[in-house]
């Protein structure tokens, strides 16, 4: 019998094991440990109180500060010195700074730090986001983390999988993240629990790295462990010139065993909407009543990267309009590398005339952290991948997810709106 | 080790952002979190819950973020044990890692009503309804995962991995 992509990564990290299967549990050694400024300060505690001393590899740790980064308050300045005063102390080859870095799902693999057919534990449960470029890569807990920092490695239950293929022909207007919502939405937020989701098909082929970055990164919100692109043309392109060492392609076998197959087709898709409050209640936006908005949120790491915010530009400069005036609109690069490529196109300029306000880099409103955090009962329309009740703000706040079209378009027209309408 | 205490009881995909909101992540303090776990979803909550009180949930209980802060505000508002139908992988491994005991049976979590007392038997794995005098026999750890708990939690049990001695 084959073996999935994440059977062969987890046998090849798996110490004295010849191969593995859905359901073993094994040791494995990490390439990667991430973990971020909400998560960091806990692992440090438990790291220290293992008393080690010292991390196993100081190469491979990377402390990220992201979620309350540019400092919100006195609290949040003490967690994330406490990411830069360890990161001092253990010498850690990747520092990363307020100004130098962003969110750590966006940085990570623009850097090439992440890389095909690695094993990457991160204390975000947003980790899942490098199966786009081939990694094996799940989120964990701060202590589950401190363990790999001390130890450089970690227990795995080996996941079952499932196949999710995407044939037809996109739509206008249609991405990465209205695949990967409709999908949710098809299977649940507990539908891949505990399991591995491979991504592929005729339409996964045509999909550029921002939108497979998409896809990957909310395999969390189905419950699933860990999520894979298939490493192709498009995998090579993005990772050739970026790679900071070397790395090992892997590729899913014909006769591999999935628990079950799912089949999407895209060319009777619109783009979608996922209501309040859980990224499983989606709709075509087509059904949807064209609520009244507050505030529009593009970034996060789920739709923060260079071609997301092309979007919004293209339809800024395509129909001459302006973003509503009862709106705000906030625009946050994924990155600090993003920030630069929308500066030098000119389109911090072309945000901020059209009535946004675009900011460093930061996940903020994403989790209510900061840089627009919502009112009870004002409705956001969000690029990001949570709208649990109070997930960014007053717990009678609604979040409504969309692709950077939908959203672009809702801030323009005031009211959730397809781009159709301008 | 036996549990006894009240039932709160909650529905399905109770996410991490519900037990605590992210808004209080600025502090990894058990108490200053416990006084607002829950409170997007009920305010009774952090006020009423007893020490040794029983959280019941649905399924994918923990669903979300991977804050640990989400067990250690509900193990720092004292609530002994959690019995849910199931639960969200990284929160599993979070309160087993911690030391918060969480008992999977869809059937004990099903029947529970708020209020009712359950009496839980952590070695066994099984679980009672005071109300209903039905026992139930909840999922077993895997081997891994009882090897954490018999040490005591995820620290000591790498102090033990890496033969770290634990001085004073």
């Amino acid at each position: 019998m084959g073996k999935t992509l994440a059977e062969k990564i987890i046998a090849a990290h798996a110490e004295d094991v010849g191969e593995v299967s859905a359901g073993d549990l094994v040791t494995v050694k990490t390439d990667v440990v991430m973990a971020n400024d909400i998560t960091a300060p806990i692992a440090i505690e438990s790291f220290n109180a293992i008393g080690v001393g010292e991390v196993y590899n100081p190469d491979n740790i990377m402390l990220v500060p992201s979620h309350f980064a540019p400092n919100k308050d006195i609290k949040s300045a003490e967690q994330t010195r406490t990411l830069a005063t360890f990161a001092q102390d253990q010498a850690l080859k990747h520092r990363f700074q307020v100004g130098r870095a962003g969110i750590e799902h966006v940085v990570l693999p623009e850097r090439g730090l992440v890389l095909p057919g690695d094993l990457v534990v991160g204390g975000d449960s947003h980790t899942c986001t490098y199966g786009a470029v081939g990694a094996f890569a799940t989120g964990m807990g701060s202590t589950d983390i401190a363990f790999a920092m001390a130890t450089g490695t970690t227990w795995l239950k080996v996941p079952e999988t499932m196949k999710f293929v995407y044939n037809g022909k996109r739509q206008s207007w249609v991405y990465g993240k209205d695949m990967i919502l409709r999908t949710i939405g098809e299977i649940s937020v507990d539908g891949a629990l505990y399991r591995s989701m491979e991504f592929t098909g005729p339409a996964i082929a045509d999909l550029p790295m921002s939108e497979r970055l998409t896809m990957t990164n909310m395999v969390i919100e189905a419950g699933g462990k860990c999520g894979f692109m298939p490493f192709d043309d498009v995998t090579e392109a993005y990772v050739a010139p970026r790679a900071a060492r070397p790395y090992t392609p892997f590729y899913a076998d014909d006769d591999a065993e999935y628990v079950s197959a799912h089949e999407f087709d895209l060319s009777e898709m619109e783009p979608q909407v996922a209501c309040p409050y859980s990224p499983d209640n989606v709709h075509p936006i087509s059904q949807i009543k064209p609520e009244k908005v507050d505030q529009v949120f593009i970034g996060s790491c789920t739709n923060g990267r260079f071609e997301d915010l092309a979007i919004v530009a293209d339809i800024l400069q395509r129909t001459g309009r302006e973003f509503h005036p009862d709106v705000r609109v906030m625009i946050i690069p994924g990155s600090q590398a993003v920030y630069l490529d929308v500066l030098r196109e000119g389109w911090i300029e072309l945000f901020t005339l059209a009535g946004g306000a675009v900011s460093v880099s930061t996940c903020g409103p994403c989790l209510g952290g900061h840089m627009g955090v919502l009112a009870s009962n004002e409705v956001c329309v969000s690029t990001s991948n949570r709208n649990f009740r109070g997930r960014m703000g007053h717990r009678d706040a609604r979040v409504f997810l969309v692709n950077p079209a939908i959203a672009a378009a809702s801030a323009i027209m005031g009211r959730l709106a397809h781009p159709d309408e301008l | 080790m036996k549990l006894e205490g009240k039932v709160w009881k909650f529905g399905d995909n109770i996410d991490t952002d519900v037990i605590i909101p992210a808004r209080y992540l600025v502090t990894t303090d058990p108490k200053t979190l416990a006084a607002h776990c829950m409170e997007d979803l009920d305010q009774a909550f952090a006020t009423d819950v007893q020490p040794g009180d029983i959280m019941v949930g649905g399924s994918n209980f923990g669903c979300g973020s991977s804050r640990e802060h989400a067990p250690i505000s509900i193990k720092g508002a004292e609530v002994s044990c959690i019995v849910a139908e199931s639960f969200a992988r990284i929160f599993f491994r979070n309160a087993i890692n911690i030391g918060l005991p969480i008992l999977e049976s869809p059937e004990a979590a099903r029947d529970a009503q708020k209020g009712d007392t359950l009496s839980v038997d952590l070695v066994g794995g099984t679980i009672t309804n005071q109300r209903t005098g039905k026992t139930y026999q909840a999922s077993p750890y895997p081997p891994f995962v009882l090897a954490i708990i018999d040490a005591g939690g995820l620290v000591p049990y790498t102090r033990n991995v890496l033969g770290i001695q634990i001085s004073g």
